[in-house]
């Protein structure tokens, strides 16, 4: 019996958290896994946290992953990787967007954006990978491709065939947005 | 073949596959895209109805021909359906009537966090509820056997975990459908006055009977035997929850949460030493099992409120916490929802908060201007209450309160049910004014056509209701339309329509920034010229996201900076160009001509 792992998504409104995650369980199902994941829709939308819990394995139970079960944590926005490393095991890796996205208190000059937060993680986790999401998407020819982006960051550290991921990335966009989207993965998958 | 479907996304393929080609509904989270999703199926009727009565009314009305109907809503959308449907469980069904409640447990996206199971027992209709996708898509064809089979309205309970949660889908085949509709008169059924409905009265507790007597044998009401130490008896996603946790446990799934199998539960009793109940919200399956006379362990030892997860029942079981883990101690700042960019409620909003009203507020996006630095709505119950709750202040104060009381409402909200309370103001003239906040669409539920858009669920072109002549026509004398882009006439429409007597309407119209149909094109982004911006936070008073207030401190002078002719300052505001939509409103604050349209 294959362990259930989970990977958890997390990030702002309108960063494209779902759309990974979709794009996620989708590969996972390609490789003939079973897979569930969750969402929460509707406030978070305007500009609120956004999170989406993946697991897979042989027979998944529960979409949500309970504390200090996560293996992988992508975090979209720099400061929000904070808010959410109590789910991520140990031994868990976390995935860093560097990227800021201001909240409220911190664009009234109320409350300072956090400082050193990949230092911080990495006192307490040793798998850390920071990756500058939107430079490589711009690279890729599209800026809103950082979830792709951080989708190929997530690729190398898991088993699972580069093939795999091509083909399901082919399905999930249309035909114009392709080549950016393999660039932008490949590119994530490099760092 | 396998697809990846949401729980929501199930219920629609569920429904298409068994044959159901009428749905209606109103849009709510977690409801929303099972209308959307039900809509595209070819064959069917699909509608967003004005609200979730009239969407019941609709759903009977089509049973009562024969059809297959199902009915969709958030969990506070039955209380609005509640009326037709507790005499609905009388007259029965003839075709069959689903309705779809989706609760929300640890009100992600509502106001409350209402327990719908109740409604299965108070309305004596039956109620199943799945744990999964694939579970959906086979409990709704259930749910309509059963309506058809006990001619009675039938629940199906989603919970946002289930609605909101995607998992692998075995697609089958949709049924051939047979065309049952026809007119049937049996006015002895369907005219629910004291003498026929007294009769249905007593056919109702005959089919309860009926009813409990099948959920014994009910396949999806499962005993799963593994240790006979610990046995679990829950419903819905829980079950999925403690599977994951304690795999070696004995359970009860129960698939119809109401009415209850006695003997089956009894059964189970006797094969497991020690019985937990495991359910999200109230006591429902609790209580009903304490009166047969079972020991269980339920809430005293699992919460009452939120939602669970599978932490949440292994640290209820085993007492353990959470395995202390030293993680940094930084304070996080909240990232909590917020109007967008150019959303066009912020200017009106904007101008209410610093007019000392009382804003009744109402549900949707707008609501989130509770928030500050706009604090521009001081009361929010549920959908339509914005308009009697304004009305019922201003007569409660009388003289204190002329001029102070403003309700504002959303387009799709006011159709929903802020109609006759608007008919209550003109009535009996009321001197609150109330502000429809048009934005032309549904919008905090993501785009739902309404009946003031020109269009219905599935795309056809249709009548599109003139707000303002519809006050008109309820009794509202005074009725205004402004651009909630322009501040100043915000204020001065708002200011003479709370100095006049009698009841006032002010439309504020722009349709939703995310609404690409009517939205126009972005305009040029605005930027803050540093030598200009005296550093007086007036913009920031709006909430925008794009607009950052940065700390001077690297200027000289030790973190404030001399700009000639307007003293010393400790920063400056910035605007993020990425995020602006060039809606200028921040322009028509700066008194110090800082901040204009970029240019090429």
């Amino acid at each position: 019996m294959i362990e259930t792992k989970g990977i958890l998504l997390a990030g702002v409104g309108g960063q494209g958290v779902l759309r990974a995650s979709d794009i996620l369980c989708r590969v996972f199902m390609a490789a003939g896994l079973d897979v569930k994941k969750s969402e929460v829709h509707g406030m978070a939308q305007r500009g609120g946290c956004v999170t989406s819990h993946v697991r897979y394995g042989e027979k998944v139970h529960s979409p949500l992953a309970k504390k200090n079960d996560i293996d992988v944590l992508i975090s979209f926005e720099q400061m929000d990787t904070l808010r959410y490393l109590d789910y991520v095991k140990q031994s868990g890796t976390v995935i860093i967007n560097t990227e800021k996205i201001y909240p409220p208190a911190v664009n009234l000059g109320e409350a300072p954006y956090p400082a050193n937060v990949e230092e911080t993680v990495r006192r307490f986790f040793t798998k850390v990978v920071p990756v500058d999401a939107a430079a490589l998407a711009l690279r890729a020819g599209n800026i809103r491709a950082v979830n792709t982006v951080l989708l190929g960051a997530l690729s190398s550290c898991l088993n699972l065939s580069l093939g795999l991921w091509e083909k399901v990335l082919q399905e999930s966009f249309p035909t114009k947005l392709i080549g950016a989207n393999r660039k932008a993965f490949r590119l994530g998958r490099g760092v | 073949m396998k697809e990846l479907m949401s729980g929501n996304e199930a219920i629609a393929r569920g429904a298409f596959e068994c044959g159901v080609r009428f749905a209606a509904g109103y849009p709510g989270t977690p409801s929303t895209e099972i209308m959307e999703a039900f809509a595209k199926y070819p064959e069917v009727y699909a509608e967003w109805s004005p609200n979730e009565k009239v969407a019941m009314e609709v759903g009977i009305g089509a049973a009562l021909a024969g059809a297959r109907a199902m009915v969709v809503m958030k969990h506070v959308g039955v209380n609005v359906a509640a009326d037709p449907l507790f005499t609905a469980s009388y007259t029965g069904t003839n075709g069959a009537l689903v309705i779809i409640t989706a609760d929300d447990p640890s009100l992600h996206s509502s106001q409350n966090e209402q327990d719908n199971r109740h409604y299965a027992r108070f309305a004596k209709i039956p109620m199943l509820e799945p744990a999964d996708s694939q579970e959906v898509k086979a409990f709704i064809k259930l749910a309509f056997d059963l309506s058809e089979r006990f001619d009675t309205p039938v629940f199906l309970r989603s919970t946002t975990r289930v609605s909101h949660s995607k998992s692998v889908v075995n697609l089958e085949k949709p049924l051939d459908v047979e065309d049952r509709t026809a007119i049937r008169f049996n006015t002895e059924k369907f005219v629910m006055v004291p003498l026929y409905a007294r009769i249905r009265r007593v056919i109702i507790e005959k089919r309860m009977q009926d009813l409990r007597a099948f959920a014994e044998t009910f396949p999806e009401n499962r005993i799963e035997i593994n240790s006979p130490d610990v046995g679990i008896i829950t419903s819905g996603m829980s079950y999925h929850y403690a599977k994951d946790v304690f795999p070696e446990y004995s359970y009860l799934k129960l698939g119809m949460v109401y009415p209850l199998p006695a003997g089956l539960i009894r059964e189970f009793a006797a094969r497991v030493r020690k019985i937990y109940i495991i359910e999200e919200l109230d006591t429902f399956l609790e209580e009903q099992i304490r009166a047969l006379g079972i020991e269980v362990t339920g809430k005293e030892i699992f919460p009452y409120t939120g939602e669970f997860d599978p932490g949440v029942i292994e640290r209820a079981i085993t007492g353990h916490k959470v395995a202390a883990r030293t993680l940094p101690e930084i304070s996080i700042p909240p990232r909590p929802p917020n109007l967008c960019p150019g959303c066009p409620h912020r200017g009106l909003f904007y101008v209410l908060g610093k007019l000392k009203v009382f804003v009744t507020g109402d549900i949707g996006c707008s609501t989130l201007s509770y928030m500050k630095p706009l604090e521009g709505l001081h009361s929010c119950i549920c959908m339509g209450a914005s308009i009697g709750m304004a009305h019922g202040m201003s007569k409660a104060l009388g003289k204190k309160g002329k001029g102070k009381i403003v309700g504002v409402i959303g387009d799709s909200t006011f159709l929903h049910s802020g109609i006759t309370p608007l008919l209550d103001m003109a009535y009996n003239r009321s001197d609150a004014v109330i502000v429809i906040s048009d934005n032309r669409t549904t919008a905090m539920t993501g785009m739902q056509e309404h009946p003031a858009t020109g269009f219905t669920l599935q795309g056809e072109k249709t009548l599109s209701v003139d707000l303002a002549a519809l006050a008109r026509t309820l009794g509202i004398e005074s009725v205004r339309i402004v651009d909630p882009y322009d501040l100043k006439a915000v204020r001065t429409v708002i200011k003479e329509e709370l100095a006049r007597s009698g009841p006032s309407v002010v439309i504020s119209r722009r349709a939703c920034v995310l609404f690409k149909r009517e939205y126009c094109a972005p305009q040029k982004p605005f930027r803050v010229d540093p030598e200009k911006c005296t550093g007086c936070r007036l913009c920031l008073g709006l909430g925008c996201p794009p607009i950052a207030w940065e700390k001077l401190e690297n200027e000289p002078g030790g973190g404030t900076k001399e700009t000639k002719g307007m003293g010393r300052r400790e920063g400056v505001a910035v605007i993020d160009r990425n995020l602006c939509t060039g809606c200028g409103l921040c322009a028509q604050l700066c008194k110090s001509g800082a901040i204009t349209e970029e240019k090429e």
